[in-house]
């Protein structure tokens, strides 16, 4: 065939560019759908609490990932900064994912608990408080403005669409407590969310503030729980090479 | 000076009749808002460059803080500045080089409409914190759905022109158009597939989570760069860079392979924006390989550019437009060598979440998309409204502030990137890590500072470009309105 018989057929010209840009996505996504190693098989990780993914919808909404990273990787000075290197398991319930692409400042992958929660809502209020030459901007407004969790159930519901185990059943929350345990199960059960959200919020009282469940109890609780789900005492060295 | 001002800037005097012969007002849109969405999103990044310079400019406002504000500054450029260009361009392209009319005025007026409304739209909501959280596709679901929408027509807009072509031969710079349009339709519809919190909530939650999302978002996030800001813009300069410079093509044989090749070769690489992270070692090095091959045809597209001018280096000293359109190639040249190295594992290991990554984007996105945009505008606004350019020399002027702008902002990120790079993976004599994070902070100071410098200076030039084309339009105006007159005072003494 003559290329000139693209050049005067629109038609053709399509159905072959169509054909020529779908390989390379087909053959490098499809299968991550197909191959088993592509997540590891790992204990531990399991979907946020609604006060968690609250906390991660107001963490997308700032735009944290356009300066912060989570995907430590497995290079000596990550692992001494960072600790462990990232799992594919540990994004497993990420809609969308946060890996980022630059760190204007660190990677926070696994930033829960290296910081007490008086810590985080201080520096998030105001950053050079604590660290001088931070550059970070300040979000004193999560502090104040009341966490709006009116939505939660939709929410969540949205999110069991797209494959998050959340419980809509009395058979989904059983099979939840076998796979989570009881204590998670509860919290994943969409018909107590509202509930388990508020309940959470005044127990762990992530902002210091009793009275009122902020934006900042919700931020918190997630900066909280990044990275912690894993311990990574109970595998041996190497153990997670294998999936890489 | 005024002998180049007639040279350069004169309009065809063919082009009395076309307004008849082909749609200009449609291009005449376009362009205008190609230049006000430039003069924003230029603005919007100096002002978050800014930002990361000065952080009190955040001043604790919400909706224009870094985080909120930089999808403001990248969709303004990218798809505002980019978008409407090459809405303007390919319009005013598959016109003349179909030698039709484009296919309905309705349709191509509703992609107008369409397309700007989603941007301002974009930009309010990002304001507002309402945002998909993927980079270079934060529009929310509601929004996507318009821009799906305006593509189509878009898509149907140029195919029809295309089928009612008075050549038989489709034009090179119409594959690449064509190629951009059917790309970037895929690349959106299998990035943004989301379950909507509800029918009227502007959240959404992505199909895909973690390491298969990761992996969907980057395929479309590097494509945004091989179709959007690479593909179509070789479509620009397929055309206005033979007709600047009043020769044909370098080789025609040359056009196909790379063509073929680039649009085949583009849509594996995205992976290496994921190297070392949780996703399959065999992805990764796919796409590091297919990047090192992508060096080809990004060459040959360059190449076939440059060598165009063979035998006419000469304008290069008369010809500003020719200037900005040459450095523009050059600039692609040198921003897809860097790419395909930035892609190799190990360099990648010190270049990946640094400014290295955000500097070699701008080489791309100032020295070529940008600069091929100029040039090609400088080209297409006089012929539009029929009369010579304001002022030739103010053009000199956008390039050499255009141009050290771009050189101090690339230059400040590779110190930034590579510097900041090293200190991080840096031990002292003890085996512990000799810097903090923070004293990498301190460091990029300094090269922050440099890069707003770089911005403001590549802002400034924008903005003279917006006077000099505000006076040219307005020259054509008045022109239109005397002959007008002329006309109706000649109907009246008949």
């Amino acid at each position: 065939m003559k290329h000139e018989s693209v050049e005067t057929n629109a038609g053709l010209l399509i159905i072959l560019t169509l054909a020529v840009i779908s390989v390379g996505g087909l053959v490098e996504i499809v299968p991550l759908f197909y191959i088993d190693d592509t997540i590891e098989e790992v204990d531990g990780v399991r979907p946020y609490t609604p006060l968690e993914q609250r906390g991660r919808d107001i963490y997308v909404r700032e735009g944290c990932y356009t300066c912060h990273s989570q995907m430590v990787r497995p290079f000596r000075d990550e692992m001494l900064r960072y600790g462990h290197y990232s799992l594919a398991a540990e994004s497993q319930y990420d809609h969308p994912f946060q890996w980022g692409s630059k760190r204007t400042g660190p990677d926070l992958a696994r930033v829960g608990g290296k910081y007490s929660n008086e810590w985080q809502v201080q520096h998030l209020i105001d950053p050079q408080s604590l660290v001088p030459e931070s550059i970070m901007p300040g979000y004193p407004w999560l502090a104040t403005t009341p966490l709006n969790y009116s939505d939660i159930e939709a929410r969540m519901i949205a999110l069991k669409r797209v494959g998050v185990p959340y419980s809509l059943t009395d058979e989904e929350y059983e099979a939840n407590v076998e796979r989570f345990g009881a204590e998670h199960a509860r919290m994943f059960d969409i018909r107590d969310a509202e509930d388990n959200l508020v309940g959470q919020a005044q127990a762990e009282n992530f902002d210091g503030n009793p009275g009122t469940i902020t934006e900042m109890d919700a931020i918190v609780a997630y900066l909280q729980v990044l990275g912690t789900m894993v311990d990574f005492s109970e595998y041996d060295d190497g153990h997670f090479a294998e999936f890489r | 000076m005024s002998q180049a001002a007639t040279t350069a800037g004169a309009a065809p005097a063919a082009s009395v009749a076309t307004s008849e012969q082909y749609n200009y007002a449609i291009i005449k849109r376009f362009a205008i808002a190609a230049i006000l969405w430039g003069v924003f999103g230029m603005a919007a990044g100096v002002w978050i460059a800014s930002q990361l310079a000065f952080p009190f400019l955040n001043f604790d406002i919400a909706q224009i803080t870094f985080g909120r504000f930089r999808p403001v500054h990248t969709s303004a450029v990218i798809f505002g500045f980019g978008g409407n260009a090459l809405f303007a361009t390919s319009y005013y392209i598959v016109q003349r080089t179909c030698q039709t009319r484009l296919w309905s005025d309705s349709m191509a007026s509703f992609t107008f409409y369409g397309w700007n409304l989603a941007l301002i739209l974009g930009v309010i909501t990002y304001m507002m914190g309402i945002t998909q959280g993927r980079e270079y596709a934060e529009f929310n679901w509601q929004i996507d759905i318009i821009i799906l929408v305006v593509w189509v027509a878009y898509f149907m807009v140029f195919l029809m022109t295309l089928l009612r072509r008075n050549q038989p031969h489709i034009y090179v710079a119409n594959w690449f158009f064509m190629a951009f349009i059917l790309a970037t339709a895929l690349l959106h519809v299998f990035n943004n597939i989301q379950v909507p919190v509800g029918l009227f909530h502007p959240h959404s939650y992505s199909i895909f989570s973690g390491v298969q999302d990761a992996m969907t978002q980057w395929w479309y996030g590097h494509n945004a760069v091989g179709f959007f800001l690479t593909a179509a813009f070789l479509g620009m300069m397929y055309y206005f860079v033979p007709k600047q410079a009043g020769r044909p093509i370098y080789s025609y044989k040359l056009s196909i392979i790379h063509f073929w090749a680039l649009v085949f070769l583009y849509m594996w690489v995205g992976a290496h924006h994921l190297h070392w992270t949780a996703l399959p070692d065999w992805v990764s090095t796919l796409a590091a390989t297919f990047s090192i091959l992508l060096l080809l045809p990004s060459w040959g597209g360059m190449i076939n550019g440059i060598m165009t001018l063979s035998g006419a280096w000469d304008k290069l000293r008369t010809d500003p437009i020719m200037l900005f359109l040459i450095t523009a190639l050059a600039f692609y040249g040198m921003a897809t060598f860097e790419g395909p190295m930035m892609s190799l594992k190990s360099v990648n290991a010190l270049s990946h979440y640094t400014d290295w990554t955000v500097g070699h984007v701008h080489s791309g996105a100032l020295g070529w998309v940008a600069m091929i945009t100029f040039g090609s505008l400088y080209h297409l606004m006089p012929r539009l409204w029929n009369v010579n350019l304001y002022s030739l020399k103010l053009v000199y002027v956008h390039f050499f502030l255009a141009t050290i702008g771009i050189v101090l902002y690339i230059t400040a990120m590779w110190v930034a990137g590579i510097g900041q790079g090293l200190m991080l993976r840096a031990f002292d004599q003890y085996g512990n890590l000799a810097y903090t994070f923070t004293e990498s902070v301190v460091f990029l100071h300094k090269p922050y500072v440099v890069r707003a410098i770089g911005g403001g200076f590549f802002l400034a030039g924008m903005l003279i470009m917006a006077f000099n084309i505000a006076m040219t339009v307005r020259s054509g105006i008045k022109a239109e309105a005397r002959e007008a007159q002329a006309a109706s005072a000649e109907a009246r003494t008949a």
